[in-house]
C-alpha cells in the first residue's frame, strides 16, 4: 500500500511495507532513535522514536505507515518524554563520558545533546557490572550497554553468527554471550563484525582504536545526530 | 549603578578543572568583574558563604563535609548551579562506586604498592567518606546545569552573560558537551 500520512502537518509519502520512521527518513525528517537501524529488524524497545499516531503513542520504528495517519513527533510533550527516557538510560547504567573512548562518536550521547539533556534528573543506580576484556580485539563494557539489542540482531542478520542475546529482567537485565565460558574470547565474535560496529554506545568496542581520532574532532562533536543520521540514511538508500 | 550580582563558588569532589576553565574566559573576566562580586570562593578565600545570587558547585558529593558545604550553598544562594560532569553525575570520582569503600581504603592505604606504615587515616579532622559518590542533585535542589568535563569557557560565559543580562540562561546545542 502506498499513500501519504501527515507528520507534524507535513505530507509524507510511503512505499509498501514501510514503517513511519523509514518513510520519515526518506522524506528527510529525523525521528530520534537508538535501537532502530535501517539494516535490521526493528526492535521497538528504546522508545525514543515514540510518536503520536492518531492520538495514541506508538513506536515509529515498528508502526506501519498507512494512508491518512495523523502523526505528531516534534511536540513539546514528546520531546520532554524523549529527554526523560534518555536520562533514564543514563542513570540505569554507568555512562561517564569523560572517560569513555566512544565519547563524541556515541549515539546515546549525541541523542542526549539533541534532546538538550543537561543533567540526569533521576537518582543514579550505579549498578555493579563486569567488564569483558577477554578478547584480544573486542572489548565489552557492560556498564555502557543500553539493551538496544542491535548487536544481537546484527550478529544474526548480518554476520551469520549468534553471539549475543538479552537475558534477565529489570535492573538484572543483561547481555549474554553465546560461548562455553560466557565470555567473548570463546565466542565467534570478530573485530570486523557488524555487531561490534553497530553498537550505539561504548559497550562494544574495537580494541586498539581508542583515541586515534582526538576528542573534539569526532562525528557528533560539531554535528547534530539529526544531520548525521539523515546523511547515513541517504548513503544507505544509495 | 545597580547592585552587583553576588557569586559563590566551590569545588566538592572535583579536581578544580571547572574553576580553571571558568578562568579561561580570559579578558572577559574584566567585563565580569564590573557586573559581579565574589563571595565564598577559592578566588577570594572567603570561608563562609553569605547571601548570594548564584552558587556554582563543581564536583560531586563524596564525604560528610561536601554535604555540609552543599547545604550551606543551597541555604545561601538564590540559584544553585551544578557545574561539570562530577557535580551532574558523580564523574570520575564515582568510578569508586563499583568498589566497596573498605576495599578502596585498603587498596589505597594498606595493600597498595610501595606503602610504608600502612594505616587507614582516621584523624577526627578528616571528613568521613560516604559509601558512594553522589551527584549533587541527589542531595539538594539544583536550578541549572552546565555539563562538560570541564564546561568550556564559552559555556561559562554564555551562562553568565545571560544572567548578567537578566535573562533565563539557555545553552546553545553546540555548547552542550559531556566530555
Amino acid at each position: 500500500m502506498t499513500g501519504y500520512f501527515k507528520l507534524d502537518g507535513r505530507s509524507i509519502p510511503f512505499q509498501p511495507g514501510q514503517t513511519i520512521i523509514q518513510a520519515a527518513a526518506d522524506a528527510d525528517v529525523y525521528i530520534p532513535h537508538l535501537c532502530y537501524h535501517p539494516d535490521f529488524t526493528p526492535h521497538g524497545s528504546c522508545k525514543l522514536c515514540s510518536v503520536q499516531v492518531n492520538g495514541r503513542i506508538c513506536s515509529a520504528c515498528t508502526f506501519p505507515a498507512s494512508d491518512g495517519l495523523e502523526v505528531l513527533s516534534e511536540t513539546s510533550d514528546l520531546n520532554a518524554r524523549r529527554q526523560k527516557i534518555t536520562q533514564m538510560l543514563f542513570v540505569e547504567g554507568n555512562h561517564f563520558c569523560p572517560y569513555c573512548e566512544k565519547s563524541g562518536n556515541c549515539q546515546l550521547q549525541a541523542v542526549a545533546y539533541h534532546v538538550k539533556m543537561l543533567d540526569s534528573h533521576f537518582p543514579h543506580f550505579f549498578p555493579q557490572r563486569p567488564l569483558d576484556a577477554t578478547h584480544p580485539d573486542v572489548l565489552l563494557d557492560y556498564d555502557r550497554c543500553i539493551f538496544c539489542a542491535l548487536c544481537v540482531r546484527a550478529s544474526q542478520e548480518a554476520d551469520g553468527k549468534n553471539v549475543f542475546a538479552l537475558s534477565g529482567r529489570n535492573i538484572n537485565k543483561h547481555l549474554i554471550i553465546n560461548s562455553e565460558s560466557g565470555t567473548l574470547k570463546d565466542s565467534d565474535i570478530a573485530a570486523e563484525d557488524k555487531a561490534v560496529e553497530v553498537c550505539p554506545t561504548g559497550a562494544l568496542l574495537r580494541r586498539g582504536q581508542a583515541y586515534k581520532t582526538p576528542i573534539g574532532q569526532r562525528q557528533y562533536d560539531h554535528q547534530d545526530i539529526e544531520q548525521v543520521s539523515l546523511q547515513q540514511e541517504k548513503a544507505h538508500d544509495v | 549603578m545597580s547592585k552587583k550580582i553576588r557569586i559563590a563558588t566551590t569545588s566538592l569532589a572535583g579536581c578544580f578543572g571547572c574553576h580553571m576553565s571558568f578562568l579561561d574566559i580570559d579578558e572577559r573576566l574584566t567585563q565580569l568583574a564590573e557586573a559581579v562580586e565574589f563571595n565564598r570562593s577559592p578566588i577570594t578565600d572567603i570561608k563562609q558563604c553569605s547571601a548570594c545570587d548564584i552558587g556554582l558547585i563543581e564536583g560531586g558529593v563524596c564525604n560528610a563535609d561536601n554535604v555540609h558545604v552543599l547545604r550551606e550553598f543551597r541555604d545561601q544562594c538564590k540559584m544553585l548551579v551544578a557545574v561539570g560532569a562530577c557535580a551532574i553525575n558523580g564523574g570520575l570520582p564515582a568510578m569508586r562506586n563499583e568498589v566497596p569503600l573498605e576495599e578502596c581504603l585498603t587498596e589505597a592505604y594498606i595493600d597498595g604498592i610501595g606503602i610504608e606504615n600502612p594505616v587507614i587515616p582516621n584523624d577526627p579532622e578528616l571528613p568521613l567518606l560516604l559509601n558512594k559518590v553522589h551527584p549533587i542533585h541527589e542531595i539538594v535542589t539544583i536550578d541549572y546545569f552546565l555539563p562538560g568535563c570541564p564546561p568550556s569557557a564559552d559555556e561559562f560565559w554564555a551562562f553568565l552573560s545571560d544572567i548578567i543580562a537578566g535573562q533565563e540562561p539557555v545553552l546553545a546545542t553546540e555548547l552542550i558537551h559531556f566530555d
